[in-house]
């Protein structure tokens, strides 16, 4: 741990970053707060209407249900990714030219455009021409995922699985890598289990880095919008409408200003809070 | 606790090694007795870590058999072997307390939970770590951490051997002597075979009764401290022991009488090298002194003289060799006109590096021609 | 058990690859097959959707407005985050850590609430539809990420390193380029790949803050994906082309992407 010196004029190497973020931070955010407190009929004519925007959008259904599938998508999603994730980096050779194989194999899904990852797999899931969707119809499921809304959420599941999990692999594989030969040599001659040398040696070791996974990955589906969009565009119905999804829809589709900044403040206050948990409980791990 | 043999043993990291240099360890044949402690001395890159990697089974050697107690255990794995190891950064298992990190091989191993009580409890008394028992053993200093990875062997009653890879790296200097006084204690009081490996010379000779000393994947020569220091058996062994090294001096062998730079020594017995091979007389700079007023010697000339704390070394230079002398405490140095004398008996003849034997009979037996 | 292990990875893999195969199948095939059924390879191998893409400066000016931006926003991230990641990993200051969670927390807000507002804001500052609008918009998170990982790298290089060289007479400048930066580089690299991936894997600022001059290529592909489905053959090629520049990066830092990925912290 580097011992850090006082020293207020490093404030000055800070300055520019400091800009570039307010300006593109906090400019936009007090706009979005200006329209949620206002109202208008014509352009530039506007009511300070309090928190009645606010009111409406906790009061209203269609705000619960884009609330309730967005922790239902990020529960589901972290539950599989996580362990999957693990589950491949320990089963990953540690050394040999087959390394590099298969980690850039695996980041591949991550440096896809979203909107291209969503293009694919609504190919890719295609019913009368997609693999999946003609494989499924093929083996005797009755699958499409344009008109049933569970198909739907199972498309969009994998589909999130398949673009996110190598990043919890890489993260996990990056923690096991940083563990020496001897640990597991040491472990081979106590007589640890498989179970036990995980447990004991693998899980502290990862740890940190699970806890970094933990959080983009919360933080990442939370924010879900252009994958679901592109695959389903929110549908059939409103079933796979998430909250950033619902969003953009009350903003430019329907041009619904109060609604939806107010609906920005309490998704941003929401992001927010469950950042500051992870980090706090970061820090403190990164400081024991 | 066990006797361990090692039966012609070789190992090529290569799979398919052609040539003697493709071996990272030459072949070596040995005993090492039940109770023993032993060291394994070189530089790094010399073998010594692979040879205790063949002895704790996490390496399989390319040729050769390993024995423990007369059974074959090349094939065996390393809880099959049933052996210690504490590797040269401490490794403990961060999540656990002191004590469970203790109690973890025998609870591995289904020992029955009073015994292990009673054995970790003892450990932990043996250690100095009784006060820290239910502390987490990430927060320990590196010698405390050491100390578990050798009670995690220690608790072990019947392990057949403990392994040491140079323990001693990651260790403050102070903390470093108190850490070996300790583990000659255990090894008196438990009597387990333990091998050290280790590039310190003084690690090496205030642990180890027999030392093993490895250079270029070979064993160039196996006692103990006193023989190596006085009869070293290869050049390297001359050089690498001893504080300065042994002095190595190209010369010629005629009978009892060695040329070194154009000087005549004479030793106290008749020497037969093979012929074409590399000559090199080795004397210990503490069996070359000063010679006194009138005496004869070989004139040298000082090139420095270095205070060491007890006495002196001085560097001189014979034409164009140089060596190291020790000058005891005491004894003062002329002004000019400095000879040197050699112990006779204490010098060595090598021959390609390996120290060669007199001819028979002839050592303090003069012949006459 | 090895044969388990090896058989998980190999799945997993292949799960990968298969939308991946399906994405280049599509764009090989011609519009009459793609419409004609399912089949597993090409029957009629071509290249027409590529063509049209080369040869249609809608399409191939998307892709040069999508690098432009990339790599200016790329560029600016770095170059600003490298100083404050220094000030981060070597001083206390005055509301320091209060400091770097409000930067880490602009990673973490979403696109979505920012649309609107940005495109007023860029309006304003008369650079809407310019590349340099998007890559000033992608700052947003990726200013925070790359001080992020900055900042990890760099504290992984010891103080006495900035001491000596105070000491041997460097001024701060100096010393930064000559001799911290070239100690960081597997870090630069690493932070400079992610700023490049987060940037070109947008949509939604990238499509909004854009119209006709600047339009990227992911939201040219949107307009096709929303027509009918006899430009699927189209969409799959511009689609397959956007995977090169992701596999052409990747190569380049493959032995340092893990710990970059765990953003400097292992």
């Amino acid at each position: 741990m580097i011992t850090k010196t006082v020293n207020q004029k490093a404030w000055f190497l800070v300055l520019p970053v400091l800009f570039i973020v307010a300006l593109n931070a906090i400019i936009p955010l007090m706009t979005v707060v200006n329209y949620s407190v206002q109202d208008t009929f014509s352009p530039g004519v506007f009511f300070f209407e309090g928190t009645k925007w606010y009111r409406e959008v906790l009061s209203s259904p269609r705000f619960h249900g884009a609330l309730g599938r967005q922790f239902m998508f990020t529960g589901i999603i972290l539950l599989i990714e996580i362990p999957l994730g693990v589950a491949v980096a320990l089963a990953m050779p540690r050394k040999g030219p087959w390394v590099s194989v298969c980690l850039v194999l695996m980041a591949l899904p991550l440096l896809i455009p979203w909107n291209v990852v969503g293009a694919m797999w609504n190919i890719f899931a295609l019913p009368d021409i997609g693999l999946l969707g003609y494989g499924l119809n093929w083996l005797g499921f009755d699958y499409n995922y344009t008109q049933q809304p569970f198909a739907a959420w199972a498309t969009v599941i994998l589909m999130d699985v398949w673009h996110w999990t190598s990043l919890v692999v890489l993260l996990a594989y990056a923690g096991l890598s940083s563990i020496p030969d001897a640990y597991y040599q040491a472990a081979k001659i106590d007589g640890a289990s498989a179970f036990a040398v995980f447990r004991y040696i693998q899980l502290p070791k990862m740890k940190r880095v699970l806890i970094i996974a933990l959080l983009l990955r919360f933080m990442d589906s939370f924010m879900v919008y252009t994958e679901p969009f592109v695959l389903t565009g929110g549908g059939p119905g409103n079933s796979t409408t998430f909250l950033s999804i619902d969003l953009v829809k009350a903003a430019i589709g329907e041009f619904n200003l109060g609604i939806a900044a107010a609906m920005s403040i309490l998704y941003f206050l929401m992001t927010l809070l469950v950042c500051w948990v992870f980090y706090t409980v970061m820090m403190r791990g990164e400081e024991s | 606790m066990a006797q361990i043999t090692l039966d012609r043993l070789a190992h090529s990291y290569e799979s398919n090694p052609q040539s003697d240099a493709d071996f990272a360890l030459k072949e070596l044949d040995y005993v090492w007795d039940d109770g023993g402690a032993y060291a394994l001395l070189g530089p790094s890159g010399c073998g010594k870590t692979t040879l205790l990697n063949i002895i704790s089974g996490l390496l399989t050697p390319s040729r050769g058999h390993i024995r423990f107690d007369g059974n074959d255990i090349t094939a065996r794995t390393p809880e099959e072997r049933n052996i210690a190891q504490v590797f040269q950064f401490p490794v403990i298992y961060d999540t656990m307390t002191v004590a469970q990190n203790l109690e973890f091989p025998l609870v591995n191993r289904g020992v029955d939970v009073g015994e292990i009580k009673k054995r970790v409890d003892e450990m932990l008394e043996t250690l100095d770590l009784a006060g820290k028992a239910n502390q987490r053993a990430q927060g320990l200093t590196a010698d405390e951490k050491q100390k578990i990875s050798l009670g995690r062997g220690l608790v072990r009653y019947d392990v057949n051997a403990i392994l040491f890879d140079e323990p001693l790296t990651v260790i403050d200097p102070h903390m470093k002597w108190q850490l070996r006084t300790k583990l000659k204690e255990l090894h008196d009081r438990f009597e387990h075979t333990m091998i050290y490996v280790t590039h310190d010379q003084t690690e090496a000779l205030t642990f180890a009764d027999k030392v093993v000393v490895m250079y270029e994947g070979e064993v160039v020569q196996i006692g103990t401290p006193e023989e190596l220091f006085e009869r070293p058996d290869h050049t390297f062994v001359g050089y690498f022991i001893g504080s300065p090294g042994m002095n190595i001096l190209p010369c010629d062998v005629a009978g009892d009488s060695v040329r070194v730079a154009g000087h005549t020594i004479k030793l106290d017995a008749e020497y037969l090298p093979p012929r074409g091979a590399r000559l090199e007389l080795g004397v210990r700079p503490e069996f070359i002194r000063f010679a006194e007023n009138h005496e004869s010697g070989i004139p040298v000339s000082i090139e420095s003289v270095n205070n060491v704390g007890r006495h002196r070394i001085a560097k001189v230079r014979l034409s164009d060799l140089s060596m190291n002398i020790i000058v005891p405490e005491g004894q003062a140095l002329a002004a000019t006109d400095h000879r040197v004398v050699f112990d006779a008996q204490r010098c060595g003849v090598y021959a390609d590096d390996h120290r060669i034997n007199p001819t028979e009979d002839s050592r303090g037996f003069r012949h006459d021609y | 058990m090895r044969g388990v292990k090896i058989l998980l990875v190999f799945i997993y893999i292949l799960f990968l690859m298969l939308p991946i195969y399906w994405l280049l199948n599509m764009s090989f095939k011609t519009t009459n097959e793609i419409l004609g059924g399912f089949s597993w390879y090409p029957q009629e191998f071509t290249l027409a959707s590529y063509k049209t893409i080369f040869t249609d400066s809608t399409w191939y000016s998307g892709y040069i407005n999508s690098l432009s931006y990339v790599l200016m926003n790329t560029v600016i991230s770095v170059s600003l985050a490298l100083p404050a990641a220094y000030a981060f990993s070597r001083y206390r200051f005055l509301g320091d850590k209060h400091l770097f969670f409000w930067l880490l927390s602009n990673r973490m807000a979403p696109p979505a609430v920012f649309v609107l507002p940005f495109v007023e804001l860029y309006s304003a500052m008369q650079l809407f539809d310019t590349p340099l609008a998007v890559a000033l918009a992608h700052c947003l998170f990726n200013v925070p990420l790359a001080v992020w990982i900055l900042e990890g790298f760099m504290s992984g290089v010891p103080r006495e390193v900035d001491e000596t060289a105070y000491i041997d007479g460097y001024s701060f400048p100096h010393f930064f380029v000559k001799i911290f930066m070239p100690l960081i580089a597997a870090g630069i690299g690493v932070t400079a790949f992610f700023c490049f991936m987060f940037s070109w894997v947008e949509m939604l600022l990238a499509k909004n803050l854009t119209s006709v001059a600047a339009k990227p290529i992911v939201a040219v592909m949107t307009r096709t994906a929303s027509t009918a489905g006899y430009e699927l053959g189209l969409l799959a090629a511009a689609g397959a082309l956007t995977l090169i520049p992701g596999v052409i990066v990747i190569w380049f830092v493959r032995k340092h992407i893990a710990k970059g990925f765990a953003l400097g912290r292992v």
